[in-house]
């Protein structure tokens, strides 16, 4: 599929480790301002290629071009700035156990800005407010948090800095039905509430059911190659065998 | 049968180099890294809390233990010759050479280099120091700059408050229990005790301050597989941390009593 705005443009992607390839000639162009979802079974190489969507991989050959810049030109200091486009959500939240609820979500404010550390306090506070975390639990530490409200802190973290990009890692494997829902909603709600800056959302997933619900496009991942990649609504009625037994599972 | 045993034993060196150039590589990074902005003096000051103010009690309490039966020890050793009232001067300068900084970073290593290898493990098991890396901070300058640089420069304080207790210790022994005569206790400490003893010591104590820092973050980054990985690094952690403190001691005294 082509796009005339593209935020991720990825050509002829092989990485291999040793004689062990992971990913295999992969090509995929994600839009600017979407839901893209990357599906596939375990092993497929989706997490391998989030990593080189980050700069935390270098491709044994191919590019990898976000946001108009090509990772392979950036020295390691350049990448390291470039990577503040993304906010990440990641699979068990992965919030910083010694910071408060607040803490976690003021850290990157604190690293990468002039704000005064009122102005911090104070957006840190709105952003957890915009994710449904209210104000008595801002000073928990995310051992005293539930899970689905810790990914809600995560949620919150990552969009500290308005990233271009918003990366989410299995949101919710391993979550229960009622607070899948709810990290669905959210990442749909974050999704048209960034709309206006063109935020991009790539989600990483194999939970199909979720996936069909939030995206506006799906790539399906098998042995290190994208096999379909299609709008949802079409993606549904692919006739790809692959896909029919992932869905049908 | 002797092959195999040929190969264990060449493969366990082989294991052993990469190991060692591994942890060089990684404590080389430091050089690298400790002067580079952002300067995160919150987190140094964490851990020199940590390192060295946390350190204070089990570091005084093992000091004035050991300069006490130090001084029972050489006074019935130094009386059969008729020498006890030396017994001041060997002391602190054994405390203050030797028992000083290995013991203290013995002490530190067990600690300190446990905690550090069970932090940073447990940070890299539940994905944090990736969270890290995805905002572009450099997980090595965040979390083990701050550490190394503490311990490097905590473990030579400790090391002096350790001799100093210990002195203490062992001159209300001799003094009070084994009835050296006091004045002649002190000057002959004053007579014997030169400042290349302390600064020996000190030299030491920083060495294994480094190491310890090193060792200890190196087998926190080191650590997989969830709680077992933790487990196992922070036992690494310990065990290399003391390894290396009494080889290097070794290496460190022959080459520095030659300098100094």
């Amino acid at each position: 599929m082509q796009f005339d705005d593209v935020a991720i443009s990825i050509k002829s992607l092989t990485k291999s480790f040793g004689e062990h390839t992971i990913l295999d000639n992969l090509n995929i162009e994600i839009p600017r301002n979407k839901i893209t979802s990357l599906l596939g079974f375990s092993g497929a190489g989706k997490s391998t290629l989030l990593k080189h969507i980050l700069g935390l991989l270098s491709p044994t050959s191919g590019t990898v071009n976000v946001l108009g810049s090509d990772l392979a030109d950036m020295s390691p200091i350049q990448l390291r700035e470039f990577r503040r486009n993304f906010g990440m959500l990641f699979q068990y939240a992965a919030l910083f156990d010694s910071l408060s609820a607040k803490g976690n979500v003021a850290f990157p404010l604190c690293e990468f800005t002039d704000m005064t550390e009122h102005k911090i306090q104070n957006k840190a506070a709105e952003l957890l407010l915009s994710v449904g975390i209210k104000e008595v639990s801002f000073d928990k530490l995310p051992s005293e948090l539930s899970g689905g409200m810790r990914k809600r802190v995560g949620l919150a973290r990552g969009l500290a800095l308005s990233p271009a990009i918003m990366l989410f890692d299995e949101p919710t494997t391993g979550l229960d039905p009622i607070t899948t829902r709810m990290v669905n909603d959210l990442i749909v709600e974050t999704s048209i509430k960034n709309k206006d800056r063109g935020m991009t959302s790539v989600i990483i997933s194999h939970d199909i059911k979720a996936t069909l619900e939030i995206s506006d496009f799906i790539a399906f991942l098998d042995h290190g190659n994208i096999v379909e990649y299609l709008p949802v609504n079409e993606f549904v009625k692919s006739k790809n065998p692959l896909v029919l037994e992932f869905i049908n599972l | 049968m002797s092959r195999s045993y040929v190969e264990k034993v060449g493969l366990s060196v082989i294991n052993s180099i990469n190991g060692l150039g591994s942890v060089s590589r990684f404590g080389s990074k430091f050089f690298y890294w400790f002067l580079k902005p952002p300067f995160r003096i919150k987190n140094l000051f964490e851990q020199f809390y940590f390192i060295g103010n946390k350190s204070l009690f089990i570091v005084c309490l093992s000091g004035s233990f050991t300069g006490m039966v130090m001084a029972y020890q050489v006074y019935f050793g130094f009386k059969l010759i008729s020498v006890d009232s030396l017994v001041g001067p060997v002391v602190a300068i054994t405390m203050a050479k030797e028992l000083g900084p290995v013991l203290t970073g013995l002490i530190v290593a067990g600690r300190a280099g446990a905690a550090m290898a069970a932090q940073i493990g447990t940070m890299k098991v539940t994905e944090q120091i990736d969270a890290l890396e995805v905002m572009g901070i450099d997980s090595f300058q965040y979390l083990a700059v701050p550490r190394i640089i503490a311990s490097t420069i905590c473990l030579p304080m400790l090391s002096c408050l350790f001799v100093l207790v210990g002195n203490i210790g062992s001159i209300l022994v001799g003094t009070k229990a084994l009835m050296i005569d006091e004045s002649l206790y002190l000057s002959k400490l004053g007579e014997f005790m030169f400042l290349p003893d302390l600064l020996q010591g000190v030299i030491k104590a920083i060495v294994f301050g480094f190491l310890i820092g090193v060792i200890g973050t190196y087998f926190g980054f080191r650590v997989t597989k969830g709680a077992e990985g933790v487990g196992k690094g922070t036992n690494l952690a310990v065990v290399w941390g003391m390894i290396s403190v009494l080889i290097i001691d070794y290496f460190l005294t022959s080459f520095l009593v030659r300098i100094l």
